[in-house]
């Protein structure tokens, strides 16, 4: 037990906070969907066809690689559409939820069988590469993130609910699939009963709630390494299939956001329908981009989308609330919200909310200032040497500047930080999965 | 400006200046681009917002050289003037380099754009300010467009543009002039405007005007008595030199001015502090060597340091050239380095070649040269821990 402090980074407070931690109850979902892109490094072959019936927790899908790693159904009901887009990619498994069968899992098994068969085990990460794990690979450690740090974020302890009794559960079917330790991290003022675990106090700004971040502070990742990240929520499932057998697909969603009129949080189910949990709650649909995640690492999804699955977050922020805005570079408002001192933004203090749209603000340009990156990542890391070698594609270079030890979402504050308006999420998924290719 | 956009688009009329239009587009408005993929909401500041933050920053050296151009008119034609009147003569006077500089590097910034069918990028905005700032006042607007075009198209252009560049393209245009006219560029000629600007001023010179600068003078003096004068002869002090009336490049002469300038480069921080200070201390400590070792061979090693600091252009190199983030090292622990090395480089030039009585604008470019270097081996030290750690865990394996 100890405590790290980290000084890099930044907190961004945006309007639409949830006021206190009630939990209210979503209405049925309409439709629920699994989009398969929320699987990086799982390659979909389908089991079910479009019209079959499905049971909660039965599989929809096997990876092309490994046929153990299902994605499962989280309601039941029957497979409405498999939505097919580019060269016949799945976009997503529609299903019209209907009964309420569920499978029961054999948890005597081997543990990473069952892990596997549940679908849970596609809701782990790895690294390197932030995919997906490899079954087989025992990891050196499991880093299991219990606070999400990220701009408006739920609280994982709401989220969690009554699901906290399955955490010890959980580090103990961990603990058999490692030999190394299980690290639980909490942020300060937070408190977990988890015999079995390491767990350590994470003190500072975003991203400190990265599974990531927090492990190259704790035992960074090196060549040849692997290691598991997931958060409290999936570590909690995983104690609840072991005790019940069966597999929780319940969660709670915070919806908060400038455009969200009553921000709340709401029980519904993974991959329900946006139109069902949003209903009768934005201000205005047609200039909102709704956002499943935070606004730093979500997904944008349209007003007839769905909750996707690795988020407990809807986020609705404005699309564009200043067209055509006159000479912005030249403004002097304090409400153009920057963390840098060229705006007077600063000067008002920066811990206030504040409203922010999804435009870009600047175009694209070459990296020109220095040591922005890194002030944004708490990690042992040269982050503008690392994505310049990822651009260059310089395998050599990516892997000794530590590229085994970063996710796509490490970078997401950067890239909001970045004065050159790269899309740093996308190089570091490219050099990801170039480095992967490469090795296999 | 969105009706005759789509004469600009290729097919239409003017295609041939779409990059002069988004350009002109992006200049007035904030783009309406939205985030496709990856974070949702961006910081508000842009390369725009930081490059004219730089430009604000010259602003008082900028009125000062003005001011200082008119001042050391009139004293060397020996009438009276009020100070709106100098200043006034300072801006006829040097608003035609202005216009060259912009003319010149704007104009192949649009073309160079257009050809490669890339947007019109904001990086010449501050180099097109500097280039007036650091050419002496009496170089010829031939000289001054020619040395233009080829800083920005041979060190900055082919190299791929705004951010790619390897040395500060100001400094090139400063240097192409230095060694391409070097008969221009020093002694009593250049520094101090003797003719009329637009009609305004001009007259006879009094008699013993000298237009040398005070490093001029210094690296001219023989024997042990070192004294600086200013252009009619009549001593002058660091303090001087602080305030900045003292013949010079229009932006140099100012210490005042420039400490303005980089007090707001150091509160918005574009500028890094590292490279700053250490500019000014690597500066400090080679000039008090210098100075604890005085040599009459050597007369600038007579200089006290902080009045070596003062004169010339160290304190503008140090907060808007070193600073430049395109050209210097990247890291801190290279800024630190880069800055130091500068700072000694700078006054070593100056102290002990008597061919170079200014080493400032050398001891940039040296380092411009040297930035990747030491990054490079700052960044090797990351990857070796980053190995060793990886042995480590073998070996324990």
């Amino acid at each position: 037990m100890s405590t790290v402090r980290l000084k890099k980074g930044f907190d961004i407070h945006l309007l639409g906070e949830i006021n206190g931690q009630e939990v209210a109850f979503s209405a049925p979902a309409k439709s629920v969907a699994v989009v398969p892109d929320d699987f990086h490094g799982v390659i979909p072959r389908m089991e079910k066809k479009e019209g079959e019936h499905v049971a909660a927790g039965e599989p929809l899908y096997h990876d092309k690689n490994y046929e153990a790693i299902k994605v499962v159904a989280p309601v039941s009901g029957t497979v409405t559409e498999v939505r097919r887009g580019e060269r016949r990619h799945i976009d997503a498994i529609v299903i019209a939820p209907e009964g309420n069968d569920t499978v029961t899992i054999d948890v005597k098994g081997d543990a990473m069988q069952v892990l596997c068969a549940s679908g849970l085990w596609a809701m782990l990460r790895q690294r390197p590469y932030d995919v997906v794990p490899v079954p087989g690979v025992r990891p050196r450690d499991v880093f299991v993130t219990a606070f999400d740090s990220a701009p408006l974020a739920p609280d994982l302890d709401v989220v969690l609910g009554d699901k906290r009794q399955y955490i010890a559960k959980g580090v103990e079917v961990l603990n058999k699939l490692t030999d190394g330790k299980v690290y639980i991290s909490i942020r300060e003022g937070q408190s977990i009963n988890a015999p079995g675990a390491e767990v350590n106090t994470f003190v500072g700004p975003h991203p400190a709630g990265n599974a990531g971040v927090q492990a190259a502070n704790l035992a960074p990742v090196g060549k040849g390494d692997v290691i598991w990240t997931l958060d409290i929520v999936t570590l909690a499932r995983i104690g609840e299939l072991f005790t019940t057998g069966k597999v929780s697909h319940d969660t709670v969603v915070a919806v908060n956001g400038e455009m969200v009129q009553e921000p709340r949080y709401v029980k519904t189910v993974m991959g329900a329908d946006l139109g069902t949990l949003l209903k009768n709650n934005l201000t205005d649909v047609n200039a909102s981009r709704i956002i499943s995640g935070n606004v730093l690492t979500g997904v944008k999804v349209e007003p007839d989308g769905w909750l996707r699955a690795p988020y407990r977050h809807i986020t609705v922020i404005p699309e564009n609330n200043k067209p055509d805005e006159f000479m912005g570079w030249a403004s002097i408002n304090p409400k153009r919200f920057s963390i840098y001192r060229t705006f007077t933004t600063w000067l008002g203090g920066l811990k206030k909310p504040v409203s922010m749209d999804s435009r870009i603000k600047g175009g694209e340009r070459a990296i020109v200032r220095t040591g922005e990156y890194d002030a944004m990542l708490p990690m042992d890391i040269y982050g503008e040497f690392l994505i310049k070698a990822i651009i260059s594609g310089d395998i050599d270079k990516m892997e000794q500047l530590g590229i085994y030890e970063i996710a796509p979402e490490d970078f997401a504050l950067a890239e909001f930080a970045d004065t050159s308006k790269l899309e740093l999420q996308h190089i570091v998924r490219m050099g990801l999965d170039k480095l992967r290719a490469e090795m296999s | 400006m969105n009706k005759i956009e789509p004469s600009f688009r290729p097919g239409g009329k003017l295609a041939k200046l779409e990059s002069v239009y988004d350009g002109m587009e992006t200049f007035l408005f904030t783009p309406n681009t939205t985030s496709r993929l990856g974070v949702h909401i961006h910081d508000g500041n842009d390369l725009k917002r930081t490059m004219i933050t730089v430009v604000v920053a010259l602003i008082p050296a900028l009125l000062f050289g003005m001011y200082n151009i008119g001042y050391q008119h009139y004293l060397a034609i020996g009438q009276p003037a009020s100070w709106l009147t100098m200043w006034i003569y300072g801006l006829l006077a040097m608003l035609p380099v202005i216009v060259v500089s912009y003319g010149v590097g704007l104009g192949i910034e649009f073309i160079s754009a257009q050809i490669h069918h890339k947007e019109i990028q904001e990086g010449f905005l501050v180099t097109g300010i500097l280039i007036p700032l650091i050419v002496p006042i009496n170089t010829p607007l031939w000289m001054t467009a020619v040395a233009t075009a080829f800083a920005v198209i041979f060190a900055k252009e082919i190299f791929g543009g705004t951010g790619m560049n390897i040395f500060n393209v100001a400094l090139i245009t400063r240097a192409f002039l230095f060694f391409a006219y070097p008969s221009r560029m020093s002694g009593d000629e250049p520094f101090v405007k003797l003719d009329s600007a637009f009609g305004m001023g001009g007259g006879t010179v009094v008699d013993g005007f000298s237009g040398a600068t005070p490093l001029g003078q210094v690296a001219t003096t023989v024997g042990d008595n070192l004294s600086m004068t200013n252009i009619v002869g009549e001593p002058i002090s660091t303090m001087d030199a602080f305030i900045g009336l003292i013949p010079g490049s229009p932006g140099e002469t100012s210490m005042i001015a420039i400490l303005l300038g980089a007090a707001l480069l150091l509160l918005t921080g574009i500028a890094s502090w590292r490279i700053m200070c250490s500019v000014f201390v690597g500066g400090l400590g080679m000039a008090a060597l210098a100075h604890a070792l005085p040599s009459a061979t050597y007369p600038a090693s007579m200089l006290d340091p902080v009045t070596q600091l003062c004169l010339g252009g160290f304190a503008f190199g140090a907060v808007f050239m070193a600073t430049d983030p395109v050209t210097g090292a990247r890291t801190k622990v290279g800024q630190y380095i880069y800055g130091l090395l500068i700072g000694v480089f700078a006054v070593l030039i100056r102290v002990y070649n008597s061919g170079y009585p200014e080493g400032m604008m050398l001891a940039i470019l040296l380092m411009n040269a040297f930035a990747p270097l030491i990054d490079h081996c700052v960044v090797s030290f990351n990857i070796k821990r980053r190995a060793r750690r990886a042995a480590d865990k073998v070996k324990e394996g």
